[in-house]
C-alpha cells in the first residue's frame, strides 16, 4: 500500500472549489440565522463568492496538475470552462434575486443551492476519474432537482421537480451501468488508466464490445443531462414548469458544464475510440438541430419555445465534437460561450415580462412591445437576430466555426442537415421580432426597473453587438482551451 | 465443518425469508421478512471474512432501511391487494421486457472479454487480508486515496438534507414556542400587584 501523506499544498488547484463550498456552507449557516428570509444578503453575498472563485480561477496556475491521488485534474480546459459556469451562475443569480421577491418565493436557500451546483459543474468538470465525475454530477443534479420543485405550492414546479428527479435518476442509472461495464473491461476508473488501456487496445483491434456498450451507456446519460434529442423529453416539461429564474439557470449554465464534461470524456479516456463514438453524436447532433428547429415552431409558451431552441443549439454545439478536431472542440467552446450570453439576455426580458403584477409567458404577450417598451424590443430583436445566425451579430460567428470545423473533416450531409435546421429554426426567432412590432398590445406589460437585469441585459447585448469588431480575442482563447485537450492535433 | 453447517444454514434461511418477501399477503410481514433476510446476508458475510461489509448491512438495511420501510409501509394506508390487481395486467409486458434485457445481459456477458492489462489496472491498492483487518484497509484507502469523493460525497448529503427542508418545511402561524429570555427576563411586577391593604377596611 501507498503511504498517502497528505500535503496542504494539494489543494492549491482545487482551491475555487474548496473556497466555493466553504462560502456556501458559510451562507447556509447565515441564512438560517436571519430572522426574515434574508435572501438579499445572502444572494449578494453569493454573487461576491462566485466573483472570487472566478478571480481563484483565472489567477491560478493554469499547467495541468492532477491532485487527490490523480481524481481531480486542473488545466487550461476545466479552467477556461469553470470561468465561463462562474460567469454564468452571476448572470443567474443577478437575474433572477427581483424575480425571487416578485414571486414570494424569496428563501435564502436558493442562492446556496446555485452555489452549491456551481462546485458540482466546477468538479465535474475537472474529473480525472469516473468517481469525481459521479460524485461532481449528482452534486449538481441533486440541487437542479430541487430548485425545479422549489415552489412547492405550484403543481407545475412541483411536477417539474419531480419529473426531472425520475429521468434524472434513470440518467444516473445509466451512466453508472456504463461506467461498471467500462471498468469491467479496464479494470480501473481513472482516465489516465482508462485511456492508455484503450489506446493499446484499439492499436491491437481487441476493444471488446462490452467496453463499447459501455461507453454509449455513458454518452446517453450525458446527452441526457445537455438535453440531446432523443433524450430531451424531460426539458420543455421541466423548462415550462419551473420558475422563470429557474429556467434561466437551467438554459444558462449546466448545459455549459455538461457539454465541457463531455469534450473531456471523449477527448481524453475514450479519445481512442473516436470512430464509434462519432457515430453516435454525429445523431444526437442531427436529430437534435432537426428536432429543435422543427417543434419549437409550433409552441406558443415562450418558456417551452426556449427549451426547444436550447435543444436545437446543444445540436450545433455538438457538431463541433462530430468534427473530432481541435478546431471543431475549439468552434464548440466558442459556440457555448456565445449561446449562453445570448441567453441570459434573452430570459432578462422574459422575465420582464409582467402584466399588472403577474408573471405572463405567451409569446403574444409580447405584441406591441415595440411602442410600449422600445428599448426592450429593440434588445430583443437583436438577441433573436443573433439566435438565428445573422451576420455581423455573435451568434452569427458561433455558427459559423462550427460548420467550418465540421466541413473540415468532411461531415457534408450533417452541415447541410445543420444549414436547413438553422433556417427552420430562424422562423420562431422572427416571430417573435414579427409580434413584438406588427402585432397590437392586448394591454402593455408592467414598466419596472430592474437595475442588476438590466446591466446583464445590457453586457450580452454589448457583446454580441461587439463581437465582430475583436473575436479574435475569445477565439484564441477558446483555441488555447482546445488545444490542451487535444494536444496531439497541434 | 462447522462452517459448512453455518453456511447451509445462513443460505437457506436466507432465499426462504427472501421469497416470504415477495410472497407474503401482509406487507408488515414482507418487511419482517426482509429484515431476516438482511440479518442472514450479514452472517454469510462474516463467513467469508468480510466483517465490515456484515456489519454495515446491519446498521444501515436493518438499521435504518427497513426500519423505514416499516414506517412507510404502517404509516401510509396503502392497499397492496388492489394494487396487485394490475400486476397481473401487465405480467406479460414487464416477463417479455425483462425476458429481452436478460438476453442482451447475457449475450453481452457471453461476449465479455478483459483488457490484457486489467491484472495491472486492478492491482489491488489494498494489502493482502491476512495482514489487515478489512474494516482498516478500508478506513486506510477512504480515508486517504478517495479523501476528495468522500468530501464531495458530504456535500451531495448536504444538497439532500437542504432540499428535503426546503421542500417540506413551512412555517406554521400561531405556534407557541418556549422563550427561555422572556421567562428569565419577567419581573415580579410584570405578574403581581402588591397592594397595601387597611386593616380592617377589607379588599
Amino acid at each position: 500500500m501507498t503511504a498517502a501523506v497528505w500535503n496542504w499544498s494539494e489543494i492549491i488547484p482545487a482551491l475555487p472549489e474548496v473556497f466555493l463550498a466553504v462560502s456556501a456552507m458559510v451562507l447556509l449557516v447565515l441564512g438560517a440565522c436571519q430572522k426574515n428570509g434574508g435572501l438579499k444578503l445572502i444572494g449578494t453575498l453569493s454573487v461576491a463568492a462566485l466573483a472570487v472563485a472566478m478571480v481563484l480561477t483565472l489567477k491560478a496556475d493554469w499547467t495541468p496538475v492532477t491532485v487527490f491521488s490523480g481524481q481531480f485534474l486542473s488545466d487550461g480546459f476545466s479552467s477556461y470552462m469553470k470561468i465561463l459556469v462562474l460567469g454564468g451562475l452571476i448572470a443567474t443569480i443577478m437575474l433572477s434575486m427581483r424575480y425571487l421577491v416578485q414571486e414570494n418565493m424569496g428563501r435564502f436557500e436558493y442562492p446556496v443551492l446555485i452555489l452549491l451546483a456551481g462546485v458540482g459543474m466546477m468538479i465535474m468538470l475537472s474529473a480525472n476519474s469516473f468517481l469525481s465525475l459521479y460524485v461532481g454530477l449528482e452534486l449538481q443534479s441533486l440541487s437542479l432537482y430541487v430548485l425545479a420543485a422549489i415552489r412547492r405550492d405550484d403543481a407545475k414546479s412541483s411536477e417539474a421537480g419531480l419529473k426531472y428527479f425520475v429521468l434524472g435518476a434513470l440518467a444516473s442509472g445509466m451512466l453508472l451501468f456504463g461506467i461498471s461495464l467500462v471498468y469491467g473491461y479496464v479494470g480501473a476508473v481513472g482516465f489516465d488508466a482508462v485511456a492508455d488501456t484503450l489506446a493499446a487496445a484499439t492499436a491491437e483491434g481487441t476493444v471488446a464490445p462490452g467496453a463499447i456498450i459501455g461507453m454509449v451507456f455513458i454518452l446517453v446519460a450525458i446527452a441526457f443531462k445537455v438535453s440531446a434529442v432523443p433524450f430531451h423529453m424531460w426539458t420543455p416539461d421541466v423548462y415550462e414548469g419551473a420558475p422563470t429564474s429557474v429556467t434561466a439557470l437551467f438554459a444558462i449554465v449546466p448545459k455549459v458544464a455538461a457539454i465541457g464534461l463531455l469534450m473531456r470524456l471523449l477527448f481524453d479516456p475514450f479519445v481512442s475510440l473516436m470512430p464509434d463514438w462519432q457515430q453516435v453524436v454525429w445523431f444526437l447532433s442531427a436529430a437534435s438541430m432537426a428536432w429543435g428547429g422543427f417543434a419549437g415552431i409550433v409552441q406558443g409558451n415562450i418558456k417551452r419555445l426556449f427549451a426547444y431552441s436550447s435543444i436545437g443549439n446543444i445540436g450545433f454545439a455538438l457538431v463541433g465534437i462530430v468534427a473530432g478536431t481541435a478546431d471543431g472542440v475549439a468552434a464548440s467552446i466558442l459556440y457555448m460561450t456565445i449561446y449562453m450570453i445570448m441567453t441570459a439576455g434573452t430570459f432578462g426580458i422574459i422575465m420582464m415580462m409582467r402584466r399588472n403584477g403577474v408573471a405572463v409567458e405567451r409569446i403574444t404577450d409580447l405584441a406591441g412591445l415595440s411602442k410600449t417598451h422600445p428599448a426592450c424590443a429593440y434588445a430583443m430583436t437583436a438577441l433573436m437576430f443573433s439566435m438565428s445566425g445573422i451576420p455581423p451579430l455573435a451568434g452569427f460567428f458561433g455558427k459559423l466555426v462550427v460548420f467550418q470545423a465540421l466541413i473540415a473533416s468532411g461531415f457534408y450531409v450533417l452541415a447541410v442537415l445543420g444549414l436547413v435546421s438553422s433556417v427552420v429554426a430562424a422562423y420562431y426567432y422572427l416571430r417573435i421580432i414579427k409580434v413584438m412590432f406588427f402585432d397590437e398590445a392586448e394591454a402593455p406589460l408592467d414598466r419596472e426597473s430592474a437595475p442588476m437585469r438590466t446591466l446583464v441585459l445590457t453586457l450580452s447585448i454589448i457583446f454580441i453587438a461587439g463581437f465582430v469588431l475583436v473575436p479574435e480575442t475569445l477565439m484564441h482563447t477558446s483555441q488555447e482551451a482546445a488545444a490542451v485537450l487535444l494536444p496531439a492535433n497541434d | 465443518m462447522l462452517e459448512t453447517i453455518a453456511f447451509y444454514l445462513f443460505a437457506t434461511v436466507l432465499t426462504l425469508s427472501a421469497l416470504r418477501v415477495i410472497t407474503a399477503r401482509n406487507p408488515v410481514h414482507s418487511v419482517l421478512f426482509l429484515i431476516l433476510a438482511f440479518f442472514n446476508a450479514a452472517g454469510l458475510f462474516v463467513l467469508l471474512g468480510a466483517e465490515f461489509v456484515a456489519m454495515i448491512l446491519v446498521i444501515v438495511y436493518v438499521g435504518a432501511v427497513a426500519v423505514l420501510f416499516l414506517f412507510v409501509v404502517m404509516m401510509l394506508d396503502i392497499n397492496f391487494v388492489e394494487m396487485r390487481k394490475g400486476a397481473t395486467r401487465y405480467m406479460p409486458l414487464g416477463v417479455l421486457l425483462g425476458g429481452v434485457l436478460l438476453t442482451e445481459l447475457t449475450m453481452l456477458f457471453g461476449a465479455w472479454k478483459f483488457s490484457p492489462q486489467i491484472a495491472q489496472n486492478a492491482a489491488s491498492p489494498t494489502p493482502a487480508i491476512d495482514s489487515v483487518e478489512n474494516t482498516h484497509a478500508i478506513g486506510a484507502i477512504l480515508y486517504t486515496d478517495y479523501v476528495f469523493i468522500f468530501q464531495v460525497s458530504g456535500l451531495v448529503l448536504l444538497v439532500a438534507m437542504i432540499g428535503a427542508i426546503v421542500l417540506t418545511h413551512r412555517v406554521r402561524a400561531g405556534v407557541r414556542h418556549q422563550k427561555v429570555s422572556d421567562q428569565v427576563n419577567r419581573k415580579i411586577s410584570d405578574s403581581m400587584d402588591i397592594q397595601s391593604i387597611k386593616p380592617g377596611s377589607g379588599a
